[in-house]
């Protein structure tokens, strides 16, 4: 139809644990079914249209981000590219490594959010930093083109991120507390030494000299702990010492391996001086493709390096809904859904109280995802009994004025939306297909796109570490 | 011939056939169990292996080849024929036979017949277009879109006077599809049409129906949109693909132009109830700019 708009302009915004950087993306639109089919609209094209510089992260003290100084960097950025906020449609904020251990990083990220316009979203969580980083850098499409199974470094300053592709599919995340500034040295002596690594190697101590030998040492262990987390050697202490939460599961055995994330550059190639940036980077870089090259391992160079993380995040952390989907007196965008997942053969209504309950908050129940397989090629009986369990199970929503949110996978959100639509007379209902959320995820929707056909949404995880645990 | 020298024939090219197949190194079950059936040809009861039954995107015949991988992983996205290999400069028997039995497959569906009870069953009208059988259905197309008088009244009962949409389903030239897809897929319609508040009116069904005989519909009764869904020609992919037309002012001579298709409906493409709820929004689309076909993409 005439007027279709078939872009998204789409913004990235990296908060890692040495660098910030913002990236714009357009996401380029099209209904790939043909004029006779029911529409398949699609992202086909991202081009990332501006790349920031890279800015070392602002922080207060050791433990605080300076969010002041974020803010201006962020608006920096958007005057040089010439965009403001409104002018955003979808995006997403990601704070990785370190910088998420951050006393006030929720705090920053919140008002960042805002800055982003209405329709960037805040992002944070290892596992989605590792899949946005192998994007960024088109390792993904480097293990399609080879066919073959890859595991992806993305090694910024504080931690790598680690993600096993097989021809293009996602199979694990893992994440290593290796990086590039686990050592700071200045004017010859140790500046900074994180905590791991000062147990590991005593020698280097803060205010003490940054002796070549000691520093090899390090990144020695590093790299070994990055060859065992590949399968290149058996595992071993230096795996153990440095894991973060988990290492990427082998579930198939990797062939190829890529890297990207600052240390990347200095893989391929590191300056002349190895303190050119007052880290141990450089050295670690070197090492790192010594060993791997000692092991005979197949190295694979992708796309991007330092970039990767902040171009997932612009260009890749967003997906579109299916093309027939349903929606009725939702104000976009919706942020923050909690996804409550409903498995096949439990009672909806008993299975949405037990999941509504899990987010409520004195009694109240706030909106949530509901999120289900769905059936294939349904007949029309099968529809309407599942729309009349999930109208009973919202009940508790729609009867506060909340909008009923349902993802299926299978293509079928506009006629259970439809069915709903006649189950809860003038609620509000969100009904999107061929979307996959999982427990524990969140989700966020942004304005339809495309002549109203289509929802950009995130999916995302919302992992801050809190002393009342992860939320 | 008699019955048993053709038999005896038919058993010995079997044998020989199958014995090229499993010689071919072919990975499949199914040439499997052709090769076991051949064996044990002695046997003189039992049934073949039904060579239709071997899913396509699995199937990967080529002898020595560089990437057997690569290619299967290619092929689980296509129900084309590739990746078959060759004997000479021709298919191989597997390959071939399996063309002749999706073909024949094909040629059967075009012949067979809704079932009579179809229409009761969903409460459809049931009436016929001027064709007499369905040697004449496929042999005049301008019969299959009119009616006679008798069928004319019917229709003008059932849908009365200026109805705002018509929703008929007609067998054309898959029943299966109509059988497999048209009820669930007009339920989600009407359901979808009423969130809009059209209501709309009873569905006939129409036998021997080509697409034209909607016009003649719009004629009789001088509806302002008619959706018309009917049986796809039938390929070697699938036999069950259903298609909608939907007309806005459907009337005698209406150029194909006018017309908005969705075509594809069936399991594998978009399922009936979805279509039907995307059908349903399309009509009102279609009332809301009082266009169809080429006119609908360019208001």
């Amino acid at each position: 139809m005439k007027g279709v708009k078939g872009e998204l302009l789409s913004v990235g915004i990296d908060l890692g644990t040495s660098t910030t950087q913002v990236i714009l993306s357009r996401l380029r639109l099209e209904n790939s079914a043909g004029a006779f089919a029911v529409p398949r609209v699609e992202i086909v094209d991202k081009e990332v249209v501006y790349r920031s510089p890279v800015h070392f992260t602002p922080l207060v003290s050791d433990t605080r981000l300076d969010g002041a100084k974020i803010r201006e960097i962020v608006e920096q950025e958007y005057r040089a590219a010439g965009v403001t906020p409104d002018m955003l449609q979808t995006g997403a904020v990601i704070i990785t490594g370190e910088t998420a251990r951050k006393e006030n990083a929720r705090e920053v990220l919140e008002a960042l959010a805002g800055l982003a316009g209405d329709f960037v979203v805040a992002t944070a969580g290892p596992d989605l930093e590792s899949v946005l980083a192998a994007r960024g850098a088109g390792a993904d499409k480097l293990s399609e083109r080879e066919r073959c199974c890859l595991l992806h470094y993305d090694i910024g300053g504080g931690t790598s991120n680690l993600a096993l592709l097989d021809r293009g599919k996602l199979l694990s995340t893992g994440c290593l507390d290796v990086g590039g500034r686990l050592v700071k040295v200045k004017d010859g002596k140790v500046a900074y030494v994180s905590e791991k690594v000062r147990r590991a190697f005593p020698e280097l101590a803060v205010g003490g000299q940054a002796s070549p030998e000691a520093l090899q040492k390090a990144a020695d262990a590093m790299a070994e702990a990055l060859l065992e987390a590949g399968g290149l050697k058996p595992p071993g202490r230096w795996l153990e010492h440095f894991i973060t939460h988990k290492t990427a599961e082998l579930t198939a055995k990797p062939t190829c391996f890529s890297f990207s994330g600052g240390v990347a550059d200095c893989v391929w190639s590191p300056p002349s001086n190895d303190f050119a940036y007052g880290d141990m980077g450089p050295i670690l870089g070197k090492t790192i493709r010594r060993r791997f090259e000692e092991a005979g391992a197949r190295l694979l160079r992708g796309a991007e390096t330092i970039r990767a993380t902040v171009v997932g995040a612009g260009s890749h952390a967003t997906e579109l809904s299916g093309s027939t989907i349903f929606y009725r007196g939702v104000e976009f965008p919706l942020k923050n859904l909690p996804v409550v997942r409903l498995e096949e053969g439990e009672a909806l209504p008993n299975a949405m109280a037990r999941g509504l309950e899990l987010f409520s908050d004195n009694g109240r129940t706030e909106a949530v995802c509901f999120s289900l397989g769905g059936l294939d090629d349904p007949d029309y009986e099968e529809l309407c009994a599942l729309a009349r369990g999930l109208a009973a199970g919202a009940k508790p929503l729609t009867d506060r004025g909340e909008p009923l949110v349902v993802a299926v996978e299978k293509d079928m959100a506009k006629a259970l939306g439809q069915r709903l639509a006649a189950e809860i007379p003038g609620g509000k209902i969100l009904c999107v297909d061929v979307i996959h959320a999982a427990q524990g995820s969140y989700m966020d929707v942004m304005a339809p796109a495309y002549g109203g056909t289509v929802l950009p949404v995130v999916i995302k995880t919302l992992a801050f570490e809190t002393k009342e645990g992860v939320r | 011939m008699n019955e048993q020298a053709l038999r005896a024939t038919v058993e010995k090219l079997v044998r020989e056939l199958a014995g090229s197949v499993s010689a071919s190194a072919v990975t499949s079950t199914a040439a499997e169990k052709t090769g076991a059936a051949a064996r044990s040809a002695a046997v003189e009861e039992g049934c073949l292996p039904d060579i239709t039954e071997v899913e396509l995107r699995g199937q990967y015949l080529v002898e020595k080849p560089m990437d057997r991988e690569g290619f299967a992983a290619l092929k689980l996205r296509t129900p084309a024929r590739l990746g078959v290999g060759r004997a000479g400069a021709r298919y191989k028997t597997a390959t071939w036979l399996r063309f002749r039995a999706d073909h024949a497959a094909a040629q059967d569906t075009v012949f067979s017949m809704v079932g009579e009870d179809y229409p009761a069953k969903h409460g459809y009208v049931p009436v016929k277009t001027l064709c007499k059988d369905k040697d004449e259905y496929l042999t005049r197309p301008d019969k299959g879109r009119r009616f006679d008088e008798e069928n004319q009244t019917i229709l003008k009962k059932a849908l009365g006077d200026k109805p705002r949409v018509v929703l008929a389903v007609g067998d054309g030239l898959s029943s299966v599809a109509i059988e497999t897809n048209a009820a669930d897929c007009i339920k989600a319609i009407q359901a979808g049409l009423k969130t809009y508040g059209i209501e709309a009116a009873a569905v006939p069904f129409i036998q021997f129906c080509r697409v034209g005989a909607g016009d003649h519909i719009g004629e009789l009764t001088g509806c302002e949109v008619i959706c018309l869904l009917v049986g796809e020609r039938p390929g070697l992919v699938t036999a069950e693909s259903m298609s909608a037309y939907i007309t806005y002012e459907p009337r005698l001579g209406v150029p194909e132009s006018k017309r908005t298709v969705v075509s594809n409906i069936h399991k594998e493409g978009t399922v009936a109830v979805e279509a039907g709820a995307h059908i349903a929004e399309l009509i009102h689309t279609i009332l809301e700019k009082k266009a169809s076909g080429v006119g609908l993409v360019r208001s």
